[in-house]
């Protein structure tokens, strides 16, 4: 089915999965404020939410299994959408689960941290969708503010509000970047939807306007510091440490890769034709992420911190298959972000079974001889270690991610040979930190003056199951997994856009191509 | 016997079930109950040696097939499966042996249920975890020799690297941690470039959909880049070889791991996975990209490396005051024949790179079974805290002599065969080299000598040393078959040479014939 955009009815059709879980979350919220605080009311609240997500998710794969399809107009209905919405869905779903477990030992009794868990989901749902920057403002602010509140959930803590007062000032402050972004670009193309930026520019040969170039660094600048790549990263270590374990969990794995779907598809939709523009400050942007994520990572000693670190250099391999940009780097780059969410979900979801009340011990070096006492965590956590390292089989879905995005690299029409040695060196790099957590866990000594960490909780032990499990087998068998995301480009890529597949890199940006803009309908006739 | 297995149809299960077998056996390992028999002598769960002996020697037994079934009147691949893996990438999941994978195969399971036997009582805790880890190890060493697909190769290239991570930094000596990751760090490294070397290979031939292709076969046929390209590829696979293998001066991870490991550990790293680096070189690096390995200065630098290695090797040797050590660097200096025997590139000189490889992982294996059993005795490892032991315990001098005189290559012992057929192939194509490393043998015999010398003769004069027990029935059991294969190669190694042969006659042709027509075609030009 086709959903013409224009008329509401079927517009909401294609917001269907969106809808409901906004619809579902607003139910939940006036249900949870209904009852008097406690923890059964929150694990009640938690659970709902839970199965709400589950009918989401559903619904999200009903709507890839019969493949809708769309004019173009405020929002995508394709398979890239699908794809990052069930990576987000089940990103939310672990998450929640590990706060049920969380909130009880934190004595957090309110419900409705569950229920901003799924209005950030939404918000990043819309983003996933976005096909207009207004619509990508919205989902970024929808997503972001939810989760200003969770990072300060447990406001008794001074970490926790130091943590959430910087993710407001920052998130704030990168907020102010993408909107003036998103004013030059418009007052340089007249347009907010992406298919129209794209046809402005080529109509008007806007290329080397300075309005726009300006607009588009600005974007730049504002989507770097939501996913928190290098020089933009500053606050990512401080706000993953304060932040509940869960939250932090959901901010490395789901926020990011919601800000990256978004920057996706902005990026090969509305400027394919600046490639060389942009190529450069995302190859730099990769590059320099790459190399100082890893970097620092190897000098941190607290697990929340190294962790927070290991998703900066992530974001960095992430932006690599942005650079590339074709069609199989938009597959890779699906690939990856599952891969990376799983492992980082089921890490985080270690870190919070082995948490105490207040979180006061997160070094590292408590993990000591971990695997003595509790050889299921630390043989989980080697996984998901290995996993983000990249080690084949054993790591299961880390390696064929890298892999992948390697393989994207090499193979576009313009080999990033050297960004691709420089992913493989970083990496290198990356086992510094991520064997050290493993070396501790399973070579150092218990020293026996720490007390046993307390039985893990039911919820929590399952998502540090199921991430393993699914990184373990998907790990042998990701055929599945690769041949959906192939079939998930945004559209525009699909499309073969400038001549991107044989000609070169300057030609792409100088000729307007007009037998694109005719291959797209709708692009004339929905003009002003 | 051939007729026999082919009534069973052998060739058709034997090696994914050389694979399934060390996991299936894992698995059962891990899930023994942990205190079900509970303790013997210290022994953590007992049970768990016992099993994994047996599922060891059933891997050997089931293997041992090959050496009848291999017809090496066939070139090409034998007994080999074909599945599909990841069609999308194409990545299919091909094993095959041919003459040089057949006898590294046979090594490997000859060697690991006596490994096994080896740290039978010094290997205490954490028994079930260390025996499945020497399991998945098995999987990924055969996984490695077996692999005709690229992709394969790598995953089971990486394989290795974890198990025997944990193996050393779980069971290993007191700087485990240290030597542990300077492995892990070691052989990363160069394994990521060869990563990028095999995307570009498979991207190189991919389908015209842009499938990327990385079977070997196909590989071999395409021509795989000319000049810079293929140098730089050639670089990648030569570096995650010569780590490997170790070559001088990229050999400094060796002294560490081998030192630090548990016996079992040093004795699958110095008889098996070495093998690895050279078994590459002799797979990939030299037939996908002869014109750069045979390149006048690439091939000059590698052969004066290998020399370089055999001599330093044997000198540091012979200066160590720690016997573990000695042996691990006598391990540099032997396969720096090895080297030299594959880059001299006749027909003589590959086949004794392969007999030493062999010879090697037999003497060298036997060399650190029998420091691990001392050790287990008199918990040092120190040559001069010994000292007139020979007069203690006959059983282990007389073997332990032996052994060296065998890894010094004495005539009639195994290790004669390989470096004599080495040195006088490479004596053909480079006489001063193999001059050079003649003396090497010399130096050989004189570290190996002079230990055996301070460590069994001169006098008794430590008093520790007057009550240490003889060799028990379990160490003679797990020492007399490796005499007896040292004796075997050393006295009649024909059947072992006429099944490599075949093979190695065709990487020679592939490699020379490559070289001959880029001659030519410089000629003509």
């Amino acid at each position: 089915m086709n959903f013409d955009l224009n008329l509401p009815a079927q517009l909401s059709g294609a917001l269907g999965p969106d809808l409901i879980l906004m619809g579902g979350a607003m139910l939940l919220l006036l249900w949870s404020a209904w009852r008097r605080e406690s923890d059964d009311h929150q694990r009640n609240v938690g659970i709902l939410s839970i199965a709400l997500c589950v009918v989401t998710m559903i619904v999200v794969a009903y709507y890839a299994y019969v493949g809708y399809t769309a004019n173009v107009g405020p929002i995508a209905v394709d398979n890239f959408r699908w794809a990052a919405d069930e990576i987000f869905l089940i990103a939310t779903i672990g998450t929640i689960a590990m706060s049920l477990d969380y909130n009880v030992r934190e004595g957090i009794t309110a419900g409705e941290s569950h229920v901003l868990l799924l209005l950030s989901t939404s918000g990043m749902m819309i983003l996933a969708a976005a096909r207009d920057l207004i619509i990508v403002f919205l989902g970024i602010e929808l997503m972001s503010i939810a989760v200003y509140v969770l990072a300060g959930i447990n406001r008794r803590r001074e970490r926790s509000a130091e943590g959430a007062i910087k993710y407001f000032l920052l998130g704030a402050f990168s907020t102010a970047f993408l909107l003036y972004g998103i004013a030059l670009v418009y007052g340089a193309t007249g347009e907010t939807n992406f298919a129209r930026i794209y046809g402005n520019i080529a109509k008007f040969h806007l290329e080397h306007s300075a309005l726009l170039l300006v607009g588009i660094a600005l974007l730049l600048v504002g989507f770097g510091f939501k996913v928190a790549a290098a020089p933009f990263h500053m606050w990512a270590p401080d706000v993953y440490e304060g932040a509940p374990t869960p939250i932090t969990g959901y901010m490395a794995a789901a926020v990011k890769a919601a800000a990256f779907a978004a920057f996706f598809r902005l990026w090969l939709e509305a400027f394919p034709t600046l490639l060389v523009t942009w190529h450069e400050a995302v190859w730099w942007l990769a590059a320099v992420t790459m190399v100082v994520g890893n970097l620092i990572a190897l000098a941190q000693r607290n697990i929340k911190r190294l962790l927070a670190y290991s998703s900066i250099a992530h974001a960095g391999y992430i932006l690599v298959a942005i650079v590339v940009g074709t069609k199989l780097g938009s597959s890779a780059f699906l690939f990856y972000l599952f891969a990376y969410t799983m492992a980082t979900l089921g890490a985080f979801a270690v870190v919070v079974a082995l948490g105490s009340r207040g979180e006061d011990r997160m070094g590292v070096e408590e993990y000591a001889g971990l695997w003595s006492v509790r050889p299921g965590l630390a043989v989980a956590m080697a996984v998901f270690m290995l996993a983000l390292l990249g080690f084949p089989i054993f790591g299961g879905i880390g390696f064929f991610a890298k892999w992948y995005v390697l393989q994207a690299a090499l193979q576009s029409p313009f080999p990033q040979t050297r960004l691709a040695i420089v992913l493989v060196l970083t990496s290198l790099v990356s086992a510094g930190y991520y064997l050290y957590v493993v070396m501790v866990m399973f070579m150092k000594p218990r020293d026996s003056a720490v007390a046993l960490p307390a039985r893990t909780g039911g919820w929590t032990r399952t998502v540090v199951w199921a991430s393993a499990v699914i990184i373990l087998v998907f790990g042998l068998f990701p055929d599945a997994i690769v041949s959906f995301t192939r079939r998930s480009a945004p559209v525009l890529t699909t499309d073969a856009p400038a001549g991107r597949d044989n000609t070169s890199l300057q030609r792409a940006a100088s000729s307007p191509a007009p037998e694109v803009v005719s291959m797209r309908p709708g692009l004339s006739t929905s003009g002003h | 016997m051939a007729n026999l297995l082919n009534s069973i149809g052998y060739n058709a299960w034997v090696l994914p079930a050389l694979l399934l077998i060390p996991l299936i056996g894992a698995v059962v390992i891990l899930l023994l109950p942990a205190t079900g028999e509970g303790i013997d002598r210290g022994v953590e769960t007992p049970a768990a040696r016992t099993v994994a002996f047996w599922i060891f020697l059933l891997e050997f037994i089931v293997s041992l097939g090959l050496w009848w079934s291999y017809d090496p009147a066939i070139t090409g691949w034998q007994a080999g499966v074909d599945f599909s893996w990841i069609p999308t990438w194409g990545v299919r999941f091909t094993l095959g042996v041919d003459g040089i994978a057949l006898m590294m195969v046979l090594l490997t399971t000859f060697i690991m249920p006596l490994a096994v036997l080896g740290s039978w009582t010094s290997v205490r805790t954490k028994t079930r975890s260390y025996y499945a880890l020497l399991l998945i190890l098995t999987t990924g060493m055969l996984g490695v020799f077996l692999a005709r697909d690229l992709f394969l190769f790598y995953v089971m290239w990486e394989v290795m690297l974890v198990p025997m991570y944990f193996i050393i930094g779980i069971w290993g000596g007191e700087r485990r941690i240290y030597a542990s990751l300077k492995f892990f760090i070691y052989t990363m490294l160069p394994s990521l470039l060869m990563l990028v070397a095999i995307v570009y290979l498979g991207l190189h031939i991919r389908t015209a959909s842009g499938t990327p292709d990385f079977s070997y076969d196909h590989l071999l046929s395409a021509s795989t880049g000319t000049g810079r390209t293929a140098l730089w590829l050639f670089a990648a696979f030569f570096l995650a070889f010569a780590v490997k293998v170790p070559m001088f001066p990229l050999h400094t991870w060796l002294p560490d791991a081998h030192v630090e490991a548990p016996t079992a550990g040093s004795v699958i790293l110095a008889g098996i996975m070495l093998k690895m680096g050279t078994f590459g070189f002799l797979r990939f690096a030299l037939p996908l990209f002869p014109g750069a390995a045979m390149n006048p200065t690439v091939r000059m630098i590698i052969l004066i490396l290998a020399v370089i290695g055999i001599i330093y090797g044997a000198l540091v040797a012979m200066v160590q005051p720690d016997f573990k050590k000695l042996v691990a660097y006598s391990s540099v200096s032997h396969l720096g024949f090895v080297m030299l025997g594959i880059f001299a590139l006749t027909l003589q000189s590959v086949q004794g790179a392969l007999m030493v490889m062999i010879n090697h992982g037999i003497s060298t294996g036997a060399l650190f079974l029998l420091v691990g059993m001392i050790y287990e005795r008199r918990h040092t490892r120190l040559i001069e805290a010994y000292g007139g032991i020979a007069r203690v315990v006959p059983l282990f001098a007389a073997i332990l002599t032996f052994v060296s005189l065998s890894s010094i290559g004495l005539p009639g012992t195994n290790g004669f065969v390989g470096e004599f057929l080495v040195l006088l192939g490479s004596f053909q194509t480079y006489p001063v080299l193999a001059i050079i490393a003649a003396t090497g043998v010399i130096f050989a015999a004189a570290y190996l000598l002079w230990a055996i010398q301070r460590i069994l003769f001169n006098s008794l004069d430590k008093p520790d040393n007057i009550h240490i027990p003889d060799l028990n029935k379990r160490e003679l059991g797990l020492l007399i078959p490796l005499l007896v294969v040292i004796v075997w190669l050393g006295v009649y190694p024909a059947p072992v040479l006429r099944r490599m042969e075949p093979t190695s006659r065709m990487l020679i042709d592939r490699v020379e014939g490559h070289t001959a027509l880029a001659l030519e075609s410089e000629v003509t030009r």
